[in-house]
Order: C-alpha cells, then sequence, then structure tokens
C-alpha cells in the first residue's frame, strides 16, 4: 500500500477529510474508507507492522516456521518436557542401537539415548544461535550506523574497517580463532558456548554493517528527516526518532536468516572438533561422533541431522517471510 | 468536423471494414491481497488510421492498465483481463495464443513509456539495442541493421547520429533518451502508437519537442495513436478524440473541440474548471471536492456520485451507462444534457 | 551584486547565493575534479506577505536553491538576510528561532512523512524540538487545531501517514510547517506529485492559509499556470542563475529574456481552439550540464539571438532599457506577436 500508487495498483486508503467542506463529509467517509479487507475498526491505528503482522498471520510459510521455532524454544528452556530419559545416563551394552524397543531414536555410541540427547543439544544450539546473531547485530549495526550516517572519512575508515573482516571467510576464521583458543574437557559449559559465539561474532557482523549502512544512507536523504532537520531537531533525535525505525527492517529480516545459519555453522564448527566439546551436548558433537559409523548405524548421524535441517530451514523460512511481510514494494 | 488539422485522417468511410484497433467491453481487474481492486470496467473505444485519441485520467483510473491489456504486457498474477475483446483489424488479440500475439507486438502496435531510462538496458549501447529490433524481426545482418538504425535515429532527430550510435543510455539526456525510446517504437513501422505519459518526466522545452516529433512522426506513417495522459494542456494541443476516464469507466468521449468547448459531465468539468486561468487569478481555483474512490470499494451506482456536485438520488441508485447526447458525443451521467447546457450553474440546489 | 537595496518590508534578502558541489574521483584519495555548479549568484528578495514563485526546468538549481534557504546546507558563498542577520552565521539559540521561523512543505508526500510515526507524532514534533513554543499539556489539542486548519479530521490524530492519499498527506506537511507559527515557509514543489484534481484544493488551502497567517511563501515549480496563479513576483532560473524576475504580469505578459519566452510558449494551452496558431519557440538541444556550464551567458547554447558578447560576457540581472524589470540577457527585448495568426 506503500508503493507510489502506480495505475497497476488499488488506491491506497482514503480516509475522507479531503473534502475542504465540512457538509457532505458524512458520505466521503463512508465511501472512502481503508480497504482494510474485513478489518474492522476503522479507528484503529495500523502501523506498518501492524500491517505485516496481519499479513503474517495468513501465511502458512509463516505459521509453520514459527511453529517450529516455538517448539525448538521450549526444547531448549525445558528440556525434561519432551523426554524423560537423562541425556547423560549411558550404557555401553546399547551402544549404536537401532531405534526401537526401550528407545524411540535408539542409542549412540556410547549407549546414551539419541532422542534425549538430541532434544537436550537443542540448548546449546539455539543459545549459540541466538547470542551470535544479538552480538553481530548490535556491533554490525551501531558501526554501519554511524558510518551510512555521518559519511565522509568516518564512513570510508569505517567501510575500509569493515572490508577487512569480510575478506576472512566466516567459518575460516572461526576455525583460527577457536584453534587458537581451545576448549578442552575441563572448560565449563557457559566458557565454551562464549568461546563460539564470539567466534561468529568477530567475522558475522561485516554483512549486518553494510545493509545497515546502505539503508541508513537510504533513509537519511528522506524528505522525512531533511524535515526534521529543517525543524532544527538534533542528531540523536534524528538517530532515534528517525532514521534508526526505518533502517531496522532489513537487519531484523537478516537476522532471522542468519540465526539459522550460525546453528548450522556452529554444528559444523562442532563437527570439526575445534566448536562445542563435550561433555556440552549439541547436534554438531553428536554429528560428529557418528561419522565414522555412517554405514553400520545411519540413525546415529540421521536423527540429529534431521533436527539441524528443520531448525536452520525453519529460521530461513522465517526470515523469508518477515522479509516479504516487510517489503513495502509487495503492498 | 472533429479537427483542423489536415493531418487527421477521416474514418473508413466504409462501415463494413473492420477498424483499425477497437477496445470491446474490456474487464481487468487486479487480485491483491487486500482484494479485488477492479481497475477496468468495460472500456470500449475505436481508433482510426491517422487518428490520435487521446485517455485522460488521474492515477488510478484505468488508463494505463487498458494500455497495458491491449500490448499484453499486464504483470499476470496480480492482473487479470476479466472480460472484453481487444480486435486489430478484426482480429481479437485477446484470443490469440502468446506466440502469435508477439508477433503484434512492435509490428502491429507499439508502445512507449513514461519513464525512458528503465525502459532502455543500461549495459548496451542504444545503436545496439534498436539494431536488435531489425536483427531479430527482419533478420538483418549487422550491417544493413546499424544503416537502418542510423536512419531511424536521424528521423527522431538525434544530433549527430552517426557518432552517437555506440553510445550508452547514461549518456543521452531525458529528451534524448525518449527519442530513442519512440525511434525503437517505430522501427517496425507499426500502425498504432500507445505513448504512455510521454513527457510527463520531462521538462516543458524538451516535452514541445516531443510532441512535436510524435506528431509528426504520426502524420509520416499515418499511424494510429493512444495518448495516454493527465495533462489537460497536451491533451488540448494534440488530439483529436477523447476519453475521459474515472474509477476505471468512460465517463466521456467526444471530439476534443466538443470537450473544452461544452463538457457534458460533471467530472470532465471539474478538471477544466481546476486548471488555473489567467482572468480568475486571485480567486479560490475551483477544486473537485474529495479523493477518487478505492477500486476495491467502488460506490454503488455512480462512480463520481460522492465528489459530485450535482449527485441526486437516481446517481445512489443507477449506475449511469455512457450513452449517446449528440451526434459522436457520449457521457455516462443522468444529467448529461444538463451539465452540457450549463444548467446546474443558474438552478443550484 | 546586482541586488537592489532591500526594501523595508523584505523578510528574506537573499545576496549573490552560490552553490558548489565538488566532484571527486577515487575512494580514499579523493582528487577534486571540478564541480557542479548548482547555484551560482542568486540574489533575489522575499517581501512580507507575498509569494514568490520560482520556476526553471529540471536542474536549474531550484531545489538546491530551497536547502540553502532552509539551511540543510552550507552555502559556498553569498548571504541570506533574516531579520537583519545572515542565517549562515548563526549559532545556538539564534539558529533555532530561525529554524521556528523559516519552514518547508516537500515535493513527495510519501517520502515526507516519516511512515512509523502517526500523524499526531509528525505534526506535533516541532513541539517536541521547541517545547517552549506549547506547554505539554496543550500539545496534542494543538495538532488537532492544526489537522483542523488544514482541512483534515482531528480524529485521524493516531492515523499513519500510509492510511492517507497523496492530498492528504501533503496537507499533514503543511500542518507540521505550520505548527511553529513561521513567517516563510518555503514550498519545494507542493502540488507537482498530486493529481490534477487535488492540486486545485492543495493549491487553495495554501492561499487561504498565507491570509490567515500573513505567511509569506517561496513557490517553487515546474507548472507554469499554478505559479502564475498563486504568485505575486516570479523568479525564472536557468543553470543556477536567474535569467529573469518581476511581477506575475511583467514575467508572464511582457518576458524580456529569450529563455522566459520560449519556456512561456512552449507550455500547453489547454484550448484546443489555439491550436496551430500558437507560434512556438522550439528550443534546440537540452539544458547542458550544470558541471561545465557555458562561459558568459548560460543559455546562449540555445539561444537564438545569441553573439560572441554572450560568450564573453555574463549579462548581469538589471533593468533593462524599454523595460521595467530586471533580466539577465544582453539583448532582452519585449517580444511581440506571441499569439500569430495564420
Amino acid at each position: 500500500m506503500n508503493s507510489g500508487s502506480t495505475e497497476s495498483n488499488p488506491r491506497g486508503a482514503g480516509l475522507g477529510g479531503e473534502v475542504a467542506a465540512p457538509g457532505g463529509t458524512a458520505v466521503a467517509e463512508e465511501d472512502a474508507a481503508p480497504a482494510t479487507n474485513g478489518d474492522p475498526g476503522p479507528e484503529k491505528a495500523r502501523s506498518l507492522a501492524g500491517d505485516a503482522w496481519r499479513d503474517l498471520r495468513r501465511n502458512p510459510v509463516f505459521l509453520i516456521s514459527s511453529g517450529i521455532v516455538l517448539v525448538l524454544i521450549v526444547m531448549a528452556a525445558f528440556p525434561s518436557l519432551f523426554t524423560n530419559a537423562d541425556p547423560r545416563y549411558c550404557n555401553l551394552q546399547f551402544s549404536r542401537q537401532a531405534p526401537g524397543d526401550g528407545s524411540l531414536l535408539g542409542y549412540d555410541l556410547q549407549g546414551c539415548d539419541i532422542y534425549a540427547r538430541t532434544v537436550y543439544g537443542a540448548r546449546a544450539s539455539i543459545l549459540v544461535g541466538v547470542f551470535a546473531t544479538v552480538v553481530v547485530c548490535v556491533v554490525g549495526s551501531l558501526i554501519g550506523m554511524f558510518a551510512g550516517f555521518y559519511g565522509r572519512w568516518v564512513d570510508a575508515l569505517l567501510s575500509r574497517f569493515t572490508d577487512i573482516f569480510f575478506a576472512i571467510p566466516l567459518l575460516l576464521g572461526a576455525i583460527i580463532v577457536l584453534a587458537t583458543f581451545p576448549s578442552g574437557q575441563g572448560t565449563a559449559e557457559w566458557v565454551t558456548i562464549a568461546k563460539v559465539v564470539l567466534a561468529l561474532g568477530v567475522l558475522g557482523w561485516t554483512s549486518v554493517t553494510r545493509i545497515m549502512r546502505s539503508t541508513v544512507i537510504q533513509v537519511k536523504q528522506a524528505d522525512y528527516v531533511q524535515a526534521a532537520r529543517a525543524l532544527g531537531g538534533g542528531t540523536r533525535r534524528i538517530l532515534m526518532r528517525h532514521v534508526l525505525p526505518n533502517a531496522m527492517a532489513p537487519v531484523i529480516v537478516y537476522a532471522t536468516i542468519t540465526l539459522g545459519v550460525f546453528i548450522g555453522v556452529e554444528a559444523t564448527l562442532s563437527f570439526l572438533g575445534i566448536g562445542l566439546q563435550p561433555p556440552v551436548i549439541s547436534w554438531g558433537i553428536a554429528i560428529n561422533s557418528a561419522q565414522d559409523y555412517v554405514r553400520q548405524s545411519p540413525h546415529m548421524l540421521l536423527i540429529p541431522s534431521a533436527f539441524l535441517s528443520v531448525t536452520v530451514l525453519a529460521f530461513i523460512m522465517l526470515g523469508d517471510a518477515v522479509r516479504d511481510a516487510f517489503d513495502p514494494k509487495l503492498r | 468536423m472533429a479537427t483542423t488539422e489536415p493531418s487527421a485522417a477521416p474514418r473508413p468511410p466504409d462501415a463494413g471494414a473492420a477498424p483499425l484497433l477497437e477496445v470491446d467491453d474490456l474487464h481487468v481487474e487486479f487480485r491483491t491481497r487486500d482484494g479485488v481492486a477492479k481497475a477496468v470496467n468495460g472500456v470500449s473505444y475505436t481508433l482510426s488510421e491517422g487518428e490520435t485519441l487521446a485517455v485522460l485520467g488521474e492515477s488510478g483510473s484505468g488508463k494505463s492498465v487498458t494500455a497495458q491489456a491491449i500490448m499484453g504486457i499486464l504483470d499476470t498474477p496480480p492482473g487479470y483481463v476479466t472480460g472484453g475483446a481487444v480486435r486489430f483489424r478484426g482480429q481479437d488479440l485477446l484470443q490469440l495464443p502468446e506466440e502469435e500475439r508477439r508477433a503484434y507486438r512492435g509490428r502491429s502496435v507499439a508502445m512507449i513509456f513514461q519513464d525512458a531510462l528503465s525502459s532502455l538496458n543500461p549495459v548496451f549501447p542504444v545503436g545496439w539495442q534498436i539494431a536488435e529490433m531489425f536483427r531479430v524481426h527482419e533478420g538483418l545482418s549487422k550491417k544493413d541493421a546499424r544503416a537502418r538504425t542510423v536512419d531511424l535515429m536521424d528521423q527522431v532527430r538525434i544530433p549527430a547520429a552517426r557518432e552517437r550510435v555506440n553510445d550508452y543510455p547514461h549518456q543521452f539526456s531525458g529528451g534524448m533518451r525518449q527519442r530513442i525510446m519512440i525511434a525503437m517504437s517505430i522501427a517496425l513501422d507499426p500502425d498504432v502508437l500507445i505513448a504512455d505519459e510521454p513527457t510527463t518526466a520531462l521538462d516543458v522545452t524538451v516535452q514541445a519537442q516531443i510532441m512535436n516529433l510524435l506528431a509528426d512522426l504520426q502524420r509520416e506513417r499515418n499511424m494510429g495513436m493512444i495518448l495516454i495522459t493527465h495533462d489537460l494542456g497536451v491533451v488540448a494541443d494534440v488530439a483529436d478524440t477523447i476519453e475521459v476516464m474515472y474509477s476505471g469507466r468512460i465517463m466521456e468521449q467526444a471530439s476534443v473541440h466538443d470537450i473544452y468547448g461544452a463538457p457534458a459531465h460533471p467530472y470532465t468539468e471539474g478538471l477544466l474548471r481546476s486548471i488555473p486561468r489567467v482572468d480568475l487569478k486571485g480567486q479560490e481555483l475551483s477544486a473537485i471536492k474529495g479523493l477518487p474512490p478505492n477500486l476495491s470499494r467502488i460506490p454503488e451506482g455512480c462512480e463520481f456520485r460522492p465528489r459530485c456536485p450535482y449527485a441526486q438520488q437516481i446517481c445512489h441508485d443507477t449506475r449511469p451507462p455512457l450513452l449517446e447526447i449528440a451526434p459522436g458525443r457520449f457521457s455516462a451521467c443522468h444529467f448529461a444534457q444538463e451539465v452540457l447546457e450549463g444548467d446546474f450553474d443558474n438552478a443550484e440546489q | 551584486m546586482t541586488s537592489t537595496t532591500p526594501s523595508s518590508d523584505a523578510v528574506l534578502d537573499v545576496q549573490n547565493l552560490v552553490k558548489h558541489f565538488p566532484l571527486t574521483t577515487g575512494i580514499v584519495f579523493k582528487r577534486h575534479v571540478g564541480s557542479v555548479q548548482a547555484v551560482d549568484g542568486v540574489s533575489f528578495e522575499l517581501r512580507k506577505g507575498e509569494t514568490l514563485g520560482v520556476v526553471g526546468e529540471s536542474g536549474c538549481g531550484k531545489s538546491t536553491l530551497a536547502k540553502l534557504l532552509m539551511r540543510l546546507e552550507e552555502p559556498t558563498s553569498g548571504r541570506v538576510m533574516y531579520n537583519g542577520e545572515n542565517i549562515y552565521d548563526l549559532r545556538g539559540k539564534a539558529l533555532r528561532e530561525m529554524r521556528r521561523k523559516i519552514q518547508i512543505v516537500f515535493q513527495d508526500p510519501y517520502s515526507s512523512l516519516n511512515p512509523r510515526m502517526t500523524v499526531g507524532d509528525i505534526v506535533g514534533e516541532p513541539y517536541e524540538i521547541h517545547p517552549e513554543a506549547a506547554p505539554k499539556g496543550q500539545r496534542r489539542a494543538k495538532v488537532q487545531e492544526l489537522l483542523d486548519i488544514v482541512g483534515l479530521n482531528p480524529e485521524h490524530i493516531n492515523r499513519y501517514p500510509h492510511q492517507f492519499s497523496g492530498g492528504q498527506r501533503q496537507r499533514i506537511g503543511i500542518a507540521r510547517g505550520l505548527a511553529l507559527r513561521p513567517d516563510v515557509i518555503i514550498c519545494d514543489e507542493p502540488v507537482s506529485a498530486l493529481d490534477v484534481s487535488v492540486q486545485a484544493q492543495v493549491v487553495n488551502l495554501l492561499e487561504s492559509l498565507q491570509d490567515e497567517f500573513g505567511l509569506s511563501y517561496i513557490f517553487i515549480a515546474h507548472d507554469l499556470s499554478v505559479v502564475r496563479h498563486i504568485s505575486d513576483r516570479v523568479a525564472v532560473m536557468y543553470l543556477g542563475r536567474v535569467a529573469e524576475i518581476g511581477s506575475d504580469a511583467q514575467i508572464y505578459e511582457k518576458p524580456t529574456h529569450p529563455y522566459t519566452q520560449a519556456l512561456l510558449s512552449a507550455v500547453p494551452v489547454p484550448d484546443p481552439s489555439v491550436r496551430g496558431q500558437r507560434q512556438q519557440i522550439l528550443l534546440s538541444g537540452d539544458v547542458p550540464s550544470p558541471a561545465s556550464p557555458p562561459s558568459g551567458c548560460r543559455f546562449r547554447t540555445r539561444c537564438w539571438k545569441a553573439t560572441d558578447l554572450c560568450a564573453e560576457q555574463t549579462p548581469e540581472l538589471v533593468v533593462r532599457p524599454g523595460s521595467d524589470h530586471e533580466s539577465a540577457c544582453h539583448y532582452a527585448d519585449v517580444r511581440e506577436d506571441v499569439v500569430v495568426h495564420h
């Protein structure tokens, strides 16, 4: 609805009041009421976010992906809701037993319950994903905002700085960082997770910076920013009231996609043996320990991989749906 | 009687021959997330050789959508032609399969757009883009196509065409780019040229050049031209016949002199009155109150009723059809005769 | 340089305003390779309660001029005197005071309103930036009053811009510009983006507000008939300079600058009965780039009167013999027979 209201679009919602003479407003009001498809309450204010939410609620991709994400979050927070088995209780006697009697999804090499370990593994994976995304978005947005808003030498400096980090591949950089500061069996669980988060955060922010910088450059040229400057509004007001709220949408969308990617990278690092380390329970570790027995006991690999794939897919689909809902060009 | 210009050919004398282009009861709708917008609701008009037909309307009136439907370049989805016919010399283009229809595009009916910059491919020289028309459609050799291209660029009065043929679109000014677009559209010698707001993005002095060019080309080639615009000045300068569109329907159809002399629809009247005039300086402009309707919620009865100063109960109850009120004049207003004769001005309620 | 002594009722006195944008190449080590001479020596004054129309084609510098007058850009040189002070020298409190008194209405009703703020927040923002203008408790009422003044329903205060049409959004922008009771409003193409039937509504609104609040307008537009309707005086700009300035009647009926004459003759007249009877001056070619403007008179490359003198000497904006208003042409002359009957 935000589009330039060209011929090919239905007219944007008009709401009466255009009528100069007060008389006859009643008719015009009724006829020009907004086209909100049965959405009641013409007096209710609708923000862009509100519009996006209305679309999302009707989008099956969003409903499915957000449903999966919700289940995963509950799983990460309260794994005991999903299983009674203790993931740390292992009995070698059950080693590599296929799904069937006694266990829903079989046992791994150590004879631990795979279903329980997978459920408990969600926490580490999602923690890494969420925290890495938060770090990346905060750091990246700040740098991008300043570069875009101030321009000139600030931009030149920050952009070149970003380029340097951008040139290092995420996985390679993370491997180097984690290989330099290895975690062992004795390292506390949260320290291990923090290391992985930082390894991803140190190199992952560059894309957010670039996205933020370009949207800020675009937004700061908008007439409403000029209007605020013309009114004498200070830099802080302009940044917080006008620039940031209008530049956040692409970053939020990128964040949801990136969250899925980070979970995948965490699994890769753990698979390579340098990410999360036992005794932490994670999908990556489970996949790693399954690699030697793919032929004999494929279930050891397939089950954590399936969870990983579905999770990554759910976040990426969620990101896609959110992006479409916020895209003013599709309105 | 329609025109004083010798250029305009009369309508074909033998009524049996199919007209050059005939739009018949065309319906187009857009199915969007916010509902169905009825963009075109039963538009009919006829275009003859050498005639300039102006389609006048505001944004959302359906004037460009009609043209897109004629060209077969409607974005589907969300746009769908839901009824009617577009006949080129009697052949209904809407019934043709896509491959056959493509043969008509450019060769029989060509179109130029408002925004020449985005209509040209920025990574190829303009000469190459024009020459491609000849190579693809007429199978000319590279050398012949190039010669024709230079010739064509001369015809649209691009100075030093031979030297500029290898330049890229961004090296040309807005007016020159529009000339290149015109060159491409007439390359295959079409019978009908649709010009969709061809000068809206241009400055006044350049607009005059382009309109003159179009008029000359039309005269030389005896093309029928559909000029889509919202500019009442441009229409008065070049049109033979005018279709006034509002809310996806034709409100009034007549020769240019009839309409400017005495409009027969309150909307046309309102548009003409809202033009600032020298003798009324210092007075309030006479504006049409209100807004064009939302196409998803077109009012019952007459579409223009909510904004019409003369609206009566019947306008609420019945949608007025487009009827012939005088020879060659059509109006979709219950009170066309009264508007035409200015009765309302004397006896306003 | 040619500015006449400012009359006592001048609100704004623009003196030889220049804005050149540097053109650079390279990313890290920037090299200066020239400049775009967007505004190059513009002088005029705006009197109290009057509307000064500024017309010209794209690239003539009228939008840059608007930004300079708002002090959204700093000039390369020149002054704009407001209340006896150069607005580019103002700092701190005095600058804030000036910002209250000079306001702007933008062309594009879609990009001039923050889509994430309600109408109430947008129109009320001036009061947040200048809290002294309205006590906190009264702001909502003031905003509603403003909405009423510009012809919008005051109850729509909680709606968002995208719920309004183009014409209504332009009214919201006008309400924001009006909030601090300014002396001057710069209207930068305020009706160009609107439909014909809505344009007239907004023009009427601007005129009635001018009467009600004693505003002075600088009305920038390319639509010559709208400018004529609303303006008391008109300045014609070409490539960063004023070509001709005078009352609306002087400019429209007795133009002396060839560019003004060509511009006026090119405007299509909404009257088919004069078709073929108007003598149009068809200018050849396009406006040269402001990055490399012609020497001397900037219009000479498209002018049918141009001589060697025009290339050598820049014509000053002065009242020429046989005319009653200023024109920047060596051969300024009233052109007879604007309408030739064949």
